[in-house]
């Protein structure tokens, strides 16, 4: 890996060339005025199942999925396919609530999750919690996509001390922070089309042409206790319980990220929305096949080989993907699977930065700060604040340890599952009372961090009950506290500020076509 | 306590319950329960037990929730 690999960097510049003019030219596809922040920042809401599928895809399935959940897979074996059920329970939930998200939100021109809490609730601070909640987890998300990019540069041979390392990244950085601002929403919708098409194209590759000779003989050189979770030992519910709580506890997480929400309301129906929840399980399959590779990596052996020496020790597992794949491609094709995944890296991330912007725009600078501005203040202000956020993950990565990330990522995930009460079951009744809901979200908040620090910052928290220890993913179990809090209080603050009306700006028919 | 309107009612208000959406709990059931499947015979082309239930039920997961949009759709 010492030297550059050229054939495959040429395809890959080429590529990456091609997105750039792409994500540029979008401003102009299906052409609105991008002075107004729904149109710079929800695309208008004129994507239609086919786009929203590539769009959607191309959100959820990010990097950070290519490269770890395959990494995961190398390094522990069989609990990283928790990553399937979770697509395959992710899916149903969202079929059912969202698209009641969509309608009130089209209805009432609500561009965050933000928005219609304060619709909703009427409570600006539970609606800041949860922008400020949105805002917080999404930050190390876009780091972590540039991680995924630079393991690729650096798979490609590009290599150098300080500065000059680190310039590619600069590069792409720039090119991202450039057509994001110009085109908004629209550039990532474009970009997701080319990025989803390479990742199908290399994941199937991957699948048929790496494992000549069978999957068994790929099965036979994981190590035995790789191969199936563990069974749990006495007294405890051990590795069933954590993978099924990791699985369902993300599924849940997954779509209060501002950027899911970003890119289901830029659908131009509900009706689009519900048929995405039958066609992206698309991506899920793909995401299991890429969860194989991780084995195929193994099999052959691509840790113990001294040119990829360097690599694995730069970037750890998450070589694993890279490696494999310099050794099992041509070198052309290498060129289109890191260009799948380098895209694969700038396509989330913009829209995550989209969905700060959006979120820091609305629900913190038009609600807290200037109350009345022009639709062109706000536009611009949004594209500033995706410029700064995308900044800001940039020298993340650059100057701070990537395991860092890791671990905001992780405490992330925690603090999102946490607006679920008020934006998942809010979106069903107003029974709960607005300040409980606040209360209950601090309480995840804070006891859900005590959990992960007193575990090391790892996922899962050894709950003791009774002589029994159910290993959970944290998230999930917080998330349940929260509203456990949330039903005892309503009654209680109800009484006490013995509200007569309460503040609702939807109507039940809002929530429906 | 009230949570709202019943079942019932909320059927008679456009989009709300149908019995269709059960079927979207099987998935729930059939992948989140892990001794179930944490074993590694029957293979498959190869594959463990394990790993080919979970992506099959990705398809079947893909193809109930189908099933229950066209039965939903208005």
């Amino acid at each position: 890996m010492t030297e550059v690999n050229w054939t495959a960097l040429i395809i890959f510049v080429a590529l990456f060339a091609f997105i750039t003019w792409l994500g540029f030219a979008a401003a102009s596809w299906r052409r609105g005025d991008l002075d107004l922040l729904h149109e710079w920042g929800l695309g208008g809401r004129r994507f239609g199942t086919l786009i929203t599928w590539f769009l959607v895809g191309g959100d959820l399935y990010t990097d950070y999925t290519f490269i770890a959940v395959p990494a995961l897979a190398f390094g522990a074996g069989a609990v990283a396919f928790f990553a399937v059920p979770y697509t395959i329970v992710a899916y149903p939930i969202f079929f059912i609530v969202f698209p009641r998200i969509w309608y009130v939100c089209h209805k009432h021109q609500y561009i965050t999750a933000a928005d219609f809490v304060r619709g909703r609730f009427g409570n600006r601070w539970l609606a800041l919690a949860v922008t400020i909640t949105g805002i917080v987890a999404t930050m190390p998300y876009i780091a972590l996509q540039l991680v995924g990019l630079q393991v690729v540069i650096g798979a490609l041979g590009i290599s150098g001390t300080g500065f000059a390392a680190d310039l590619p990244l600069i590069i792409a950085f720039v090119i991202l922070a450039a057509f994001t601002y110009s085109s908004g929403l629209r550039a990532p919708a474009s970009i997701a089309i080319v990025k989803d098409v390479l990742i199908y194209l290399t994941a199937f590759a991957a699948v048929i042409v790496i494992p000549i000779g069978g999957f068994g003989k790929i099965f036979a050189a994981v190590p035995a206790q790789k191969l199936l979770l563990a069974t749990p030992g006495p007294n405890t519910t051990g590795a069933y319980s954590a993978y099924a709580t990791l699985a369902l506890g993300s599924a849940l997480a997954l779509f209060l990220y501002p950027h899911s929400i970003t890119g289901i309301l830029s659908a131009s129906s509900g009706r689009a929305v519900r048929r995405n929840a039958a066609l992206l399980p698309g991506y899920s399959f793909m995401l299991g096949l890429l969860a194989l590779v991780g084995f195929f990596a193994l099999a052959a052996g691509v840790a113990a080989l001294p040119e990829y020496a360097s690599g694995f020790k730069e970037f750890g597992n998450n070589f694993a993907v890279p490696a494999l794949f310099l050794r099992s491609f041509p070198s052309w094709f290498v060129g289109i699977a890191f260009a799948a995944i380098g895209i694969g890296a700038l396509v989330p991330a913009a829209i995550m930065s989209i969905a700060a912007a959006n979120l820091y725009t609305r629900n913190i600078h038009r609600e807290f700060i200037n109350r009345n501005p022009t639709d062109k203040q706000e536009a611009q202000m949004a594209k500033w604040v995706s410029l700064i956020v995308k900044f800001g993950a940039l020298v993340f990565i650059i100057f701070v340890p990537t395991q860092y990330a890791i671990y905001l990522q992780l405490l992330g995930g925690i603090w999102i599952i946490q607006t679920l009460p008020a934006v998942i079951l809010g979106a069903y009744t107003r029974w709960f009372n607005d300040w409980a809901l606040l209360v209950g979200w601090t309480v995840g908040i804070v006891v859900g961090t005590v959990m992960a620090a007193a575990v090391n910052l790892t996922p899962t928290y050894p709950l003791q009950l009774a002589g029994y220890t159910f290993p959970g993913y944290t998230a999930l179990y917080t998330v349940i506290l929260n509203i456990v809090v949330a039903i005892v209080l309503t009654p209680i603050f109800n009484a006490i500020t013995a509200q007569q009306t309460r503040f609702d700006e939807t109507a039940a028919s809002d929530y429906y076509a | 306590m009230s949570l709202g309107v019943t079942m019932t009612s909320l059927a008679n208000k456009g989009r709300g319950w149908s019995w269709w959406y059960l079927l979207l709990l099987v998935q729930f059931v059939a992948v989140l329960w892990p001794p179930f499947y944490n074993r590694i015979e029957p293979y498959w082309i190869g594959l463990p037990f394990f790993y080919w239930y979970q992506l099959l039920w990705i398809i079947i997961g893909a193809a109930f929730t189908g099933i229950v949009y066209f039965a939903t759709e208005d």
